[in-house]
């Protein structure tokens, strides 16, 4: 049994933290049963089923820390992981960035789990295949794709009587259409907590029309190009940003945050008045546990308020050195958008390229957050606001900074990776060359 | 610092994956020596009946162990020291005729031949929608065999504090050579892996791999600007003996007689000298916050061995992975335009003629290299390119057939008792040049071009097709000589046209091994560790942009 109870999870860590014979001590505990089945040629590939079970300790005296992981939940192994991390931070040396361990914390409520998703079984996994690959075979098309589906929980205890728990469940599914020759290529992908909310058949048609219309695609010339991208496209970009907004690294210069002659760019207005992008546990459409993995609660953060900078995550130690409020690294993240649909901005533009997915994103230059990538599977044309040709991929070198002042207009913002991100029209988007992928 | 938030060594800017934490980790601290063999038989003995007990045709048991430790410091702090262990067994078999995979995290008699009915029972099961039976080359039994990587000190037995302050005393270095800001790690893998089958094999194989590495970062506080220059260390198929400095072991960088510095850094082969790596770094990052800034254009470069390791992995380790080019990556990483119909003409050229690419899982102190691979199979080398033509793949023992051949190449992996073996990259090698060629030679010949040394950014196309590239120090050379450091370099190119500009390669005096632990395929994602080995090379007429932007 993986997924254990409030009540059982609490036993096992009490149980740890009996043992404990160090100044200060923390567990966390995390288990969950994983289903998948993988797809390509029209056919199963593989399927199985990983269930997990494991905890991890950390034990300080003083300053000196250390961790160790186990698997194994009988007494003596419960023991052996606490003594293991024991003897290990005795032999560390003292770090003074260490913090002791949290004192106990009210979390919000956050809904993340769900017994539709739990409740998936082989026989659901094969028929989203089947649902995928059906149509795929009839229309001499072929079909690579992925379900993957989680229940499972996170649980923590502290030797400051600090104890947590959150239980959660996710489907996670994505195809890949290609024609029969190779010259056509659609995706899909989509991420749910409620698997209520998925199907797989309404999915794959999307990915299936993009195969179909990305035949005969034809090059047009790299450049600065006006784009619509959908959230697929936007999501890798935008969340690599999000890995940036770290406040240690802003004041000690190496972000993109960090301010010539010192300080950092709080409070600056750096992007669009239409940006607004936080950060909240507790919203329906992207729930995530209210607590992060040193027991800091975690609460609605506005990154970006109008364009302006307005916080950055902080770690603890950075914190109490500066006298600030810690901010723990967000779990999820909304991008606020307008009332529009994707179909709208296509509508709106003039000439254009709508982009339904970037890949294999790269940082190039961090100090601008300039990366480089490419598009992929569903490339096309915008004329006088209707979709012209599909268009041969390009690789694209931009900042996501640069790209936020270029807003032409938001739609309403969808789910993506357990982030809120609306389909976007961006004025000069640089495409820097072809590439003769499908 | 967050427990979780050190396993992402993105945040030190050694890569941009996240290191994973195998399985079901679980810890023996200090108690790194391999379970006896004869109990693993009898564990494997015991599945391996199970299995054909329920009618399997094939099986196959891998029990696996498998450790980690992380030292992870910044500056003069140590942040962390983890030590991880996973161990169980995973049970892979046929059954009319379709593959079934399951893995127990207890290791007992009970509960491996549990797995080992679970597995025949999915692949009798999924038998029912089969249409393509599997067809599995024959590979021989070898008995009971075994095998270690041949290091020479293994890093778990080195004391923490030993290793504590090594990582310390190159962070000091960098710190007073001019850095504003250093983390260095070390991580250590021991994978203790027992392979049997029902051909007849009992493989008892001790792998180690080593990576010590840091990123140095540099800031000017005025003009707001930063610079990082990472480690040109390798993960390594070495033990502690990596990081023992040794004139041997490293190409000495050429020397400004006038300044004393070198012109181009000092570069790392089988020994590791990660203070004086540190320094450089230091030195370098700070020099290149003024370097010029490069005119974009085509250039002739010459790649080190440090930074040609990754072109090699993306622009032909992954085209010519088999089942990518069938199209069973698609919904991943994508396919490749290496399909059948070149490989089947034997005309196609990948490269220019003198152009050699040699995949191989034996190479001593490459990442690869095992005796056997995750299936049984021998591990040997074999010709991917051959003057420059396209003559094969990498293929295992239920695709070879597809190739005409008789035998897998022995490139089956996976990484963790927990997860199912699949056709994983090998090292995958340029070979040296015939002809004596040193690198101030190569360098000589050269009238505009850029030399570069390390990896940077890497990005490449769902076919393999479109690239960009980064490193970590630029040169340029003009006429013959290097004239000093650039910046903002990065070239981009296309797979086909990018090999056949080759047109010299030094030989094997300068051959060097570059590497990853984190390659990463299949869904659900695995790793593989994996070198490319290559002396420097020379690529005529490359597009080189430019990558500073202003915001």
């Amino acid at each position: 049994m993986t997924i254990l109870s409030q009540e059982e999870a609490k036993a096992i860590l009490d149980k740890v933290l009996g043992y404990s014979k160090a100044e200060g001590c923390e567990a966390n505990l995390e288990g969950s049963t994983t289903g998948n089945i993988r797809y390509a040629r029209n056919t199963v590939s593989t399927a199985g089923i990983v269930t997990d079970l494991e905890l991890v300790v950390q034990s300080n005296f003083g300053k000196k820390m250390a961790t160790a992981t186990i698997n194994e939940f009988d007494d003596a192994s419960l023991e052996k992981v606490v003594r293991r991390s024991e003897e290990l931070a005795k032999l560390a040396p003292e770090n003074e960035e260490f913090v002791p361990v949290l004192g106990p914390q009210e979390y919000l409520d956050s809904q993340g789990y769900f017994e539709s998703t739990a409740n998936i079984d082989p026989a659901f996994r094969a028929q989203v295949a089947a649902a995928s690959i059906g149509p795929c075979r009839e229309k001499k098309l072929v079909a690579a794709g992925y379900l993957e589906d989680t229940a499972g929980f996170e649980a923590m205890a502290n030797s400051k009587g600090l104890f947590a728990y959150y239980p959660s469940t996710g489907v996670d599914f994505s195809v890949t259409v290609r024609t029969e020759d190779g010259t056509g290529s659609g995706y899909v992908t989509r991420d749910y907590n409620d698997a209520a909310q998925f199907d797989s058949a309404r999915d794959s048609a999307i990915a299936i029309d993009k195969a179909v219309k990305s035949r005969e695609a034809r090059a047009i010339e790299p450049g600065k190009y006006t784009v619509v991208l959908e959230p697929a496209a936007s999501i890798g970009l935008i969340r690599n940003m999000m890995f940036n907004f770290d406040r240690r690294r802003a004041d000690e210069g190496r972000s993109f945050l960090a301010k010539e002659g010192g300080g950092n760019k709080l409070g600056e207005k750096m992007f669009d008045e239409r940006v607004t992008l936080y950060s909240d546990p507790t919203v329906a459409e992207i729930p995530v546990a209210p607590f992060a993995n040193d027991g800091q609660r975690r609460e609605r953060v506005t990154w970006i308020e109008k364009g302006v900078v307005k916080n950055m995550y902080c770690e603890r130690f950075w914190a109490q050195k500066n006298e600030i409020p810690s901010v723990p690294f967000p779990a999820n993240g909304v991008m606020e958008g307008g009332d529009s649909s994707l179909d709208d901005l296509v509508a709106g533009t003039k000439r254009g390229v709508l982009v339904t997915r970037t890949w294999y994103i790269r940082t190039v230059d961090p100090q601008t957050l300039l990366y480089t990538g490419l598009t992929r599977d569903g490339t096309f044309f915008i004329e006088d606001g209707k979709i012209a040709f599909p268009i041969k991929n390009m690789r694209f070198n931009e900042s996501p900074v640069i790209m936020l002042n270029n807003i032409e207009a938001l739609a309403k913002p969808e789910r993506m990776n357990g982030t809120l991100v609306p389909p976007m029209k961006i004025r000069d988007f640089t495409f820097s060359s072809l590439s003769d992928a499908v | 610092m967050d427990r979780r938030e050190f396993l992402r060594l993105s945040g030190i800017g050694v890569g941009a994956l996240a290191v994973p934490v195998f399985g079901r980790p679980r810890t023996l601290y200090g108690a790194t020596t391999p379970i006896p063999s004869a109990d693993k038989k009898i564990l494997a003995d015991a599945a391996l009946n199970a299995a054909r007990a329920k009618g399997a045709s094939y099986a196959d048991v891998r029990i696996g162990r498998y450790l980690n430790q992380f030292v992870v410091t910044r500056e003069d702090k140590v942040q962390n020291l983890v030590n991880t262990e996973s161990y169980g067994a995973g049970v892979r078999v046929i059954a009319d005729g379709t593959w079934g995979f399951s893995a127990a995290s207890h290791v007992d008699k009970d509960s491996i031949a549990r797995a080992a009915e679970r597995a025949v029972a999915i692949a009798k099961a999924n038998a029912k929608i089969q249409s393509d039976p599997v067809q599995l080359a024959p590979t021989k039994g070898v008995g009971e065999v075994s095998w270690r990587t041949p290091i020479e000190k293994n890093p778990f037995e080195v004391p923490i504090s030993e290793k504590v302050d090594l990582l310390l005393d190159v962070n000091a270095a960098a710190i007073e050579a001019g850095a504003s800001f250093v983390n260095s790690i070390f991580f250590q893998v021991n994978e203790q892996k027992y392979f049997a089958s029902t051909d007849g094999s009992y493989i008892d194989q001790d792998v180690h791999r080593f990576w010590p590495t840091f990123s140095v970062t540099v800031v000017d506080p005025e003009s707001g600007k930063f610079r990082s220059r990472d480690a040109l260390s390798s993960p390594v198929g070495l033990g502690w003996e990596y990081v023992n400095a040794s004139p041997d072991g490293k190409v000495l960088g050429m020397v400004n007689p006038a300044t004393g510095q070198p012109r181009i850094t000092t570069r790392y082969g089988s020994r590791y000298d990660m203070k004086e790596d540190a320094i450089f770094a230091a030195q370098q990052a700070r020099e290149s916050l003024g370097a010029k800034s490069v005119e974009p254009g085509k250039y002739d470069l010459v790649l080190d061995p440090s930074h040609l390791w990754l072109t090699i992995h993306e622009s032909v380790g992954h085209p010519l992975e088999l089942d990518r080019v069938l199209g069973y990556e698609a919904n991943y990483a994508g396919t490749s335009f290496a399909t059948l119909d070149k490989w089947e003409s034997k005309k196609f050229n990948y490269g220019s003629d003198k152009v050699n690419l040699v995949a191989d899982k034996t190479q001593p102190g490459s990442l690869g290299a095992v005796a056997f691979d995750d299936e049984g199979v021998a591990c040997k080398e074999w010709d991917l390119v051959k003057d420059g033509v396209l003559v094969n793949y990498q293929a295992i023992r239920d695709q070879a057939h597809i190739l005409g051949e008789k035998e897998s190449h022995g490139c089956c992996y996976a990484d963790s008792w927990s997860s199912v073996q699949f056709q994983r990259m090998p090292n995958v090698s340029l070979r040296p040049g015939k002809q004596e060629l040193s690198v101030e030679e190569m360098i000589k010949d050269v009238e505009k071009g850029i030399f570069i040394v390390g990896d940077g950014s890497f990005s490449i196309d769902q076919q393999r097709y479109n690239f960009q590239f980064g490193g970590q120090v630029f040169y340029e050379i003009k006429d013959g000589e290097v004239t000093g450091m650039l910046r903002d370099v990065a070239y981009q190119s296309n797979t086909q046209e990018f090999w056949n500009s080759c047109v010299a390669i030094c030989d094997k005096r300068d051959y060097r091994l570059g590497g990853s632990y984190f390659d990463g395929k299949g869904q659900p994602g695995q790793i593989s560790a994996v070198s490319h080995g290559s002396s420097t090379t020379r690529f005529n007429g490359i597009n080189v942009i430019n990558t500073e932007r202003k915001l």
